[in-house]
């Protein structure tokens, strides 16, 4: 069975693609719905404009195929702008639909910090993770984006902080999302991949 | 919770091999770029920065399937750049598994190439190279690898570019690069202080103590060099370690 990485045609697909088979998962680009059917789990990376990413995912069909695996309880990562894609909406596309599976809206960080968000910063985790598991706290992941969800989301159970709260984890059922790039992550990212590999065993 | 700040090698790269401008020499060989990169991922490398140096069309031939195999030993950021004149250009970079891209010569030439980079891929994947040289008691911007002049107030076209988009700033003194007097602190705290983007400063590093002061006075967000790295007498974790026992927000596990 394999990991179906979600191709909307920009991101950083060989960067995820590589990380998660030096792992040892077996993967393929899905540029269509029946992929997404037959996976194990979909990983939905995402670099870029979240207008750009909505219109991709639609250009290919795949975001009724989303919702579908969404609703049969699938396991799904999304990473960076996957991640906020899985939201209703985002201040960084007015207009533009998300996925939907949750109802908040993805905000622009404030113009009191440095934007985009570029760097290694630290979580704080509030709820139990399985993506955390065995992660020291006060670890490092690697961050770059200008919008991010309100912590105050409900399925977050890792906050960070630049400029307000955010979700840097969520978890949810089958879902999980992270605001950072595991892929870019060092050995502590690596940790967070194979903690999802280990969940969809 | 605190962003840490960054320490980036820098490889320069000519027809497949990392090396190093020498004055009256040319260039020494450095090594391989990817057993390089393997090296600096494990000592603890925040990121990690490519340029394309190459003079010869052959040269530049190399440089994608050197990006590849340069991403292929790293699980931290990489940047590439030199000579990207098209977005075209910086997608085939992208695509061979660099983050980001960094634009210079062709940003000043035709600026609307950042925005154009930076609606496609994002503004987190457009890094603007600003090379610049002190003017009295301003600083203007050169391309060309420092050899021409633009004209252009370098605070003004940094302002600019990132209006249009770029997500960061690769700031170079030319006044300092390979003289190793240190960063130049008051030039980086300058930019800092008029974008709105994270800046990383290069040109001039030699000691840990160069780089503890432009992470404190410079108000840079990250710090490049190059030769200081290649030659294994300075580590990037040793480095790190100096910086955190004096303060500086460091991110010391792998």
């Amino acid at each position: 069975m394999k990991i179906a990485i979600v191709d909307y045609g920009a991101g950083n697909l060989p960067s995820v693609e590589r990380a998660l088979r030096k792992l040892g998962a077996e993967t393929e680009r899905a540029v269509e719905p029946r992929q997404l059917e037959t996976a194990r789990a979909i990983v939905l990376p995402g670099v870029g404009h979240f207008a750009a990413f909505v219109a991709g995912l639609r250009e290919r069909n795949l975001t009724a195929a989303l919702r579908a695996a969404f609703d049969a309880g699938r396991p799904m990562l999304g990473i960076c702008l996957g991640l906020q894609a899985m939201f209703a909406s985002s201040e960084e596309a007015p207009g533009e639909a998300g996925l939907g599976f949750f109802p908040e809206q993805v905000r622009a960080l404030p113009t009191t910090v440095k934007s985009p968000h570029i760097g290694w910063n630290q979580l704080r985790q509030t709820r139990e993770s399985s993506l955390l598991r065995g992660v020291p706290d006060g670890a490092y992941f690697y961050f770059a984006h200008s919008f991010a969800l309100p912590a105050s989301a409900e399925p977050t159970v890792a906050a960070c902080d630049h400029g307000f709260e955010f979700a840097a984890v969520i978890e949810r059922g089958s879902l999980r999302g992270v605001q950072f790039h595991p892929e870019k992550s060092g050995q502590t990212g690596a940790h967070v991949l194979r903690n999802f590999l280990e969940s969809i065993q | 919770m605190t962003l840490a700040r960054r320490i980036i090698p820098c490889l320069d790269v000519d027809a497949g091999r990392v090396v190093k401008g020498i004055e009256f020499e040319g260039l020494r060989d450095m090594g391989d770029p990817a057993e390089l990169a393997a090296r600096y991922n494990r000592e603890g490398a925040d990121e990690l920065v490519i340029l394309d140096i190459s003079a010869s069309v052959q040269g530049r031939g190399t440089f994608l399937d050197t990006i590849h195999r340069v991403a292929e030993q790293l699980n931290i950021p990489l940047t590439a750049g030199g000579g990207i004149r098209k977005m075209e250009e910086g997608r085939a970079v992208l695509r061979a598994g660099a983050d980001k891209v960094t634009v210079n010569t062709a940003a000043v030439e035709r600026p609307e190439l950042i925005s154009e980079l930076s609606q496609q891929f994002g503004a987190q994947a457009v890094v603007l190279s600003l090379d610049v040289k002190r003017k009295g008691n301003s600083w203007e911007a050169y391309t060309r690898g420092g050899r021409d002049a633009t004209g252009l107030d370098a605070a003004k076209w940094a302002a600019e570019a990132v209006s249009r988009g770029a997500g960061e700033l690769l700031l170079t003194s030319i006044d300092r690069d390979g003289t190793c007097s240190g960063f130049d602190c008051e030039l980086t705290a300058k930019i800092a202080q008029t974008v709105p983007v994270p800046v990383i400063a290069s040109g001039g590093a030699s000691t840990f103590e160069d780089f503890l002061a432009v992470f404190t006075g410079g108000q840079a967000d990250a710090a490049l060099a190059a030769s200081i790295f290649h030659q294994e007498t300075r580590s990037i974790a040793a480095m790190k370690k100096f910086l955190a026992e004096r303060g500086v927000p460091i991110r010391l596990s792998r």
